[in-house]
């Protein structure tokens, strides 16, 4: 038997999930002599046609990363998924919908309108934008499809795991690899990290106070920033209560509240809900008899962007999926 | 909008709303049938989960009915069920729902007219806003 097969492929992603796959450093060496890269576009010179020959489950994991955005990214999902055995949804934005299911508040026509047209550092006076089709010269130039909505991976294709993070962390990339080439396969559908909140694993813990109360919410540019406390007991938000932990609480040790990007334990289904849920139960809580309910929308009014900061990597996965027209 | 009568989901309280609406079925109090009642221990049980899974599922509005501020069997459920409501209130407008088919009531277990009331109001109100049709927006539909 020959070693296994390994396709790695990207769609809506900012690049960041190949480059986590380099974090490896010389363990990549390790995987490399184990298994076949038969496909990975941003590193190896392989083409559609490539996999397109090849033979139903010829390939044994594919990790694709990116949600899913154009008809072009749903086409290589598909293609993937028939010819692999395992596919891994490697990244947030495969996983979640990730930073570019945030063009879920908007549908095409605004993008396409302020990207070609109204962006200051774009000059397009007669306001030309991307189409599907256009002929020249007798050529017909065709573009994939842009879709209204980006999707997640497994709303477009069945999935067998998940990777979380943006980008996932190096040790749970190679557990995940060690885990398939062993054959020690959990439950189909699992996500391959730790299912415990953030909060549990957080150095900023025991800083935590038992009974938490926000009298005032802060935006992390507005204040210096104690490095030791829980940035909740400061006022910050940080989604460390509803997001999962295994990430080596990048965001936390470089003094940045948690934005989310692990996505919930398996216990929540809408992060984004969560995080109304637990945070509206905080704000004030100290005075809340006292409150009235004019002081107690002001207080709520702090929050910049709710939705953008609670479904900031989650917006597709969530249960509306998109802003409704 | 002719002829639309409004679906609503009504979550109440097991020691005020629900009472509330229970009286006013034994009272004999007329009142609009457009709501289905689902009874939760307190309001601060109504994960907003809930009330995205009732527009999901079809409602084109949500009730949350509580104890009066003050008079929780859990002494504070309902200051959360408050802030909840109206942090999820600002969720919705972003996510293109309107807020108003979302609605908080203190409604005491004496006072089944006011239940009776407020479904009528909320009803009209929704009629106003015509129905909510969640479901065409998840598709990739080329609508843009
Ligand atoms: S809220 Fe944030 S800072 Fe506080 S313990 Fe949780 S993850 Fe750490
Ligand atoms: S702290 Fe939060 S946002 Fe930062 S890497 Fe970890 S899970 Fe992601
Ligand atoms: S028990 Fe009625 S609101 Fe808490």
């Amino acid at each position: 038997m020959g070693k296994p097969k390994f396709a790695f492929y990207w769609c809506a992603s900012c690049g960041g999930c190949e480059e986590t796959v380099l974090d490896l450093n010389e363990k990549i060496l390790e995987v490399v002599d184990k298994v076949d890269i038969v496909f990975w576009p941003v590193a190896l010179d392989f083409k559609r046609k490539d996999i397109e020959v090849m033979k139903e489950g010829e390939i044994d994991v594919a990790f694709i990363n990116g949600a899913i955005r154009t008809s072009e990214q749903e086409e290589m999902a598909k293609l993937l998924r028939e010819k692999a055995k395992l596919v891994v949804a490697f990244g947030a934005c495969a996983q979640l919908g990730g930073i570019p299911g945030l063009a879920n508040f908007w549908v095409r026509s605004d993008i396409f309108d302020r990207i070609y047209k109204k962006v200051p550092t774009v000059a397009n006076p007669e306001g030309v934008v991307p189409q599907q089709v256009v002929e020249m010269d007798g050529y017909k130039l065709t573009l994939p499809e842009f879709y209204d909505t980006v999707k997640t991976l497994d709303q477009t294709i069945p999935v067998d795991y998940y990777l979380p993070g943006c980008p996932p962390p190096p040790d749970l990339i190679m557990n995940a690899i060690e885990t398939i080439l062993k054959g020690e396969l959990p439950e189909k559908g699992t996500v391959l990290a730790p299912d415990k909140a953030l909060c549990d694993t957080c150095p900023r813990n025991e800083t935590k106070p038992e009974k938490l109360s926000i009298k005032d919410i802060k935006r992390p540019h507005e204040v210096i920033i104690d490095p030791e406390k829980c940035f909740l007991a400061q006022g910050i938000i940080c989604l460390g209560p509803v997001t999962r932990s295994g990430c080596g609480e990048r965001c936390i040790n470089a003094n940045m509240p948690c934005r989310g990007c692990m996505g919930p334990t398996s216990e929540v289904r809408d992060q984004g809900a969560k995080a109304v849920s637990f945070i509206a139960s905080i704000l004030g809580v100290e005075d809340e008899e006292k409150l009235s309910e004019e002081e107690v929308q002001k207080l709520i009014d702090k929050i910049v962007d709710p939705a953008g900061t609670f479904y900031r990597f989650s917006l597709p996965a969530s249960l509306l999926r998109r802003r409704r027209k | 909008m002719e002829g639309f009568e409004p679906k609503i989901v009504a979550f109440c309280c097991k020691w005020c709303s629900y009472a509330a609406a229970d009286l006013a079925g034994t009272s004999r109090l007329k009142i609009k049938p457009n709501f289905v009642v689902i009874r939760t221990m307190c309001s601060s049980r109504v994960d907003p989960e809930f009330i995205l899974q009732a527009f999901l599922n079809g409602a084109d509005g949500v009730l949350v009915a509580g104890c009066h501020p003050g008079d929780c069997h859990y002494v504070n459920g309902n200051y959360k069920t408050l802030r909840r409501v109206m942090l999820l209130k600002k969720v919705l407008e972003q996510l293109g729902i309107d807020p108003r088919r979302l609605r908080l009531e203190w409604i005491a277990a004496s006072e089944s007219r006011k239940f009776v009331v407020t479904i009528r109001k909320f009803v009209d109100e929704l009629k106003q806003l015509g129905p909510l049709r969640l479901e065409a927006g998840d598709d990739n539909g080329s609508n843009g």
